[in-house]
């Protein structure tokens, strides 16, 4: 799919990876509908899309919010049009330091499964069927190698993208006019990994920049992919 | 009478009505793919619905309930006033609302602003107001609910009021012939060779309480047909079934002018000859004017006024939430 004039809604868009996105789908030309918790951050960065002649429109929620849900479908409707391609990038590590499971709250794990797996399946129930009775559409979630693998102190996390994969292999079997790729986008230098390993060292680690290109490549040939595919980015093509 | 639905329905009954045999059957929309033949054309309208009432005061601080008709070209709102209380009072029963002039302000929790720009001559509560808002849409959703029925046992949300196939937000109240259009029904439709196409039509209000205003009713509204959808419509060999009234009136305004997109005052009736459309599939409403004039131009009156009858005996709902109604010529019952 060309992006060029294409709708995009990317949640989590204010900062790392999702706002690196935002940026590399912008110059290419897509018209993005950009939505984070934080106004300010995410304002700066629909300002600064603008300020280089793309188009990017801020809208602030919160995706673990049922409410907020059709606030953020609706009013891309009414600014970008047609979401003709949706990216599920918002997420949230939970309490930090990351905790074992028995010291995990049992109110953490909802919290965390609120924003990393509901949010994502009430925006994507919100949008998807208009996909597809339009034939088309592609919902990208951004997934993590902590879906795959079991990390002491990742509990909550994991197991919220391993449970987002998996719905997104079910909506792909369910409605085989959209396209539903997850992604894993390797561990890079961002504040979300900063908060979960404060002493890694940020050279052993990819700059969002880098995946989002990946990622934007990705979104470009997704059509050629099979449905409800799970991929890791550091296998893309940069 | 008939009674309406007061809570969304799992399994709507389908009221099938066929013209040509003057038929009917009384059937489930589960099984609404029966009918439909391969080549057949289904078009949806794909608007979503938006928070369309808005508690409000005005300038003076008198309560009114703002509640947005239809957005003009120039991102004005055409909007009714109604008078004070809550959606349990029917519309006809509440007071009336406060007289407002050019300029007055209306305010939403105290903050988000509109001004009033314009006083119908039809109706004093009959308005134009201007959003005084740099994130107009984001100030809706937070301080907006959907348009509420007071026949209603709990009051709807905004996901009780969407289709399932719902985008841009134009509908100021639900396109609600296609809220019981779940995907597997969809699938079947296409599996046994029907067709789907999507336009999008800004529904407006149904009724405002106002005698003047109800009979000016349908204002005009916005629409848009893709031309896929244009394409899709003139090339169908088979029938082209309208999900709605307001595909029908979206169809036929382009049909009858060539536009695509633009804001239509066509108002179909008996004497109307239905050039793009062919069936319908819609609500069970009251039989006032507007809505069984529109169906007249499908199904002859007499025999619309007998199958009302049946679906009153046989206890069909009706309203926003209520049966669903199929009148398509050829129907195979």
């Amino acid at each position: 799919m060309d992006v060029r004039g294409r709708g995009v809604l990317i949640t989590g868009a204010s900062r790392g990876l999702g706002a690196a996105l935002a940026r590399e789908l912008a110059k290419r030309g897509a018209r993005l509908f950009l939505v984070a918790r934080g106004a300010g951050e995410l304002e700066r960065v629909a300002e600064e899309i603008r300020a280089a002649g793309g188009e990017a429109h801020a809208f602030a929620a919160d995706v673990g919010d049922k409410r907020a849900v059709h606030a953020i479908a609706g009013a891309a409707g009414a600014t970008i049009g047609a979401v003709d391609v949706l990216v599920h990038d918002a997420s949230t590590l939970g309490r930090t330091p990351l905790a074992t499971l028995l010291d995990t709250e049992c109110e953490d794990l909802e919290r965390v499964l609120a924003v990393n797996l509901v949010g994502p399946f009430r925006l994507t129930k919100a949008i998807a069927g208009s996909m597809a009775v339009r034939g088309g559409g592609l919902v990208i979630a951004i997934s993590s190698d902590a879906a795959t693998s079991a990390y002491p102190t990742w509990g909550a996390y994991g197991v919220s993208k391993a449970a987002l994969d998996h719905l997104q292999k079910i909506w792909a079997e369910e409605l085989p006019e959209v396209r539903f790729v997850s992604v894993d986008p390797g561990e890079m230098d961002t504040r979300m990994h900063a908060d979960a390993i404060p002493d890694a060292d940020p050279a052993t680690l990819a700059r969002p920049e880098e995946v989002a290109g990946r990622i934007a490549n990705l979104i470009e040939r997704a059509g050629s992919l099979p449905n409800g595919t799970r991929v890791i980015a550091a296998e893309q093509a940069s | 009478m008939m009674q309406p639905a007061v809570a969304p329905q799992e399994d709507p009954r389908l009221l099938v009505l066929d013209p040509q045999a003057a038929r009917w059957k009384d059937t489930r929309m589960r099984d609404l793919a029966d009918h439909v033949r391969e080549g057949d054309l289904l078009v949806l309208n794909d608007a979503a619905t938006l928070p369309a009432s808005l508690a409000a005061r005005t300038g003076s601080g008198d309560e009114t309930e703002v509640r947005l008709l239809a957005r003009r070209p120039d991102g004005r709102w055409r909007a009714v006033l109604l008078g004070a209380g809550d959606w349990r009072i029917p519309t006809e029963n509440r007071p009336a609302p406060p007289r407002v002039a050019i300029g007055e302000p209306l305010l939403f929790h105290d903050r988000f602003l509109a001004i009033v720009t314009e006083v119908s001559s039809l109706s004093p509560r009959l308005v134009t107001v201007k959003f005084e808002s740099t994130a107009f849409w984001r100030e809706l959703y937070r301080h907006a609910r959907p348009v509420q029925y007071s026949y209603l046992r709990d009051a709807l949300e905004l996901w009780d009021v969407q289709t399932p196939y719902a985008s841009r937000p134009w509908a100021v109240e639900a396109p609600s012939a296609g809220r019981p259009l779940r995907w597997p029904l969809l699938a079947e439709v296409k599996a046994r060779g029907g067709r789907l196409a999507t336009l999008t039509h800004a529904a407006g209000l149904s009724s405002t309480g106002d005698p003047a205003i109800d009979a000016a009713l349908p204002f005009p509204e916005a629409y848009e047909v893709p031309r896929e959808t244009a394409e899709a419509v003139s090339a169908t060999k088979g029938r082209v079934i309208a999900v709605g009234t307001t595909v029908v009136r979206a169809l036929e305004s382009w049909a009858a002018t060539g536009i695509l997109a633009g804001e239509t005052d066509l108002r179909i009736g008996p004497e109307t000859k239905l050039r793009a459309v062919d069936g319908l599939l819609t609500g069970l409403h009251e039989p006032h004017a507007s809505h069984f004039g529109l169906l007249q131009a499908f199904a002859p009156r007499p025999f619309l006024e007998r199958a009302y009858a049946h679906a009153e005996s046989a206890g069909y709902l009706w309203h926003e939430l209520g049966d669903s109604n199929l009148i398509l010529p050829g129907a195979g019952i």
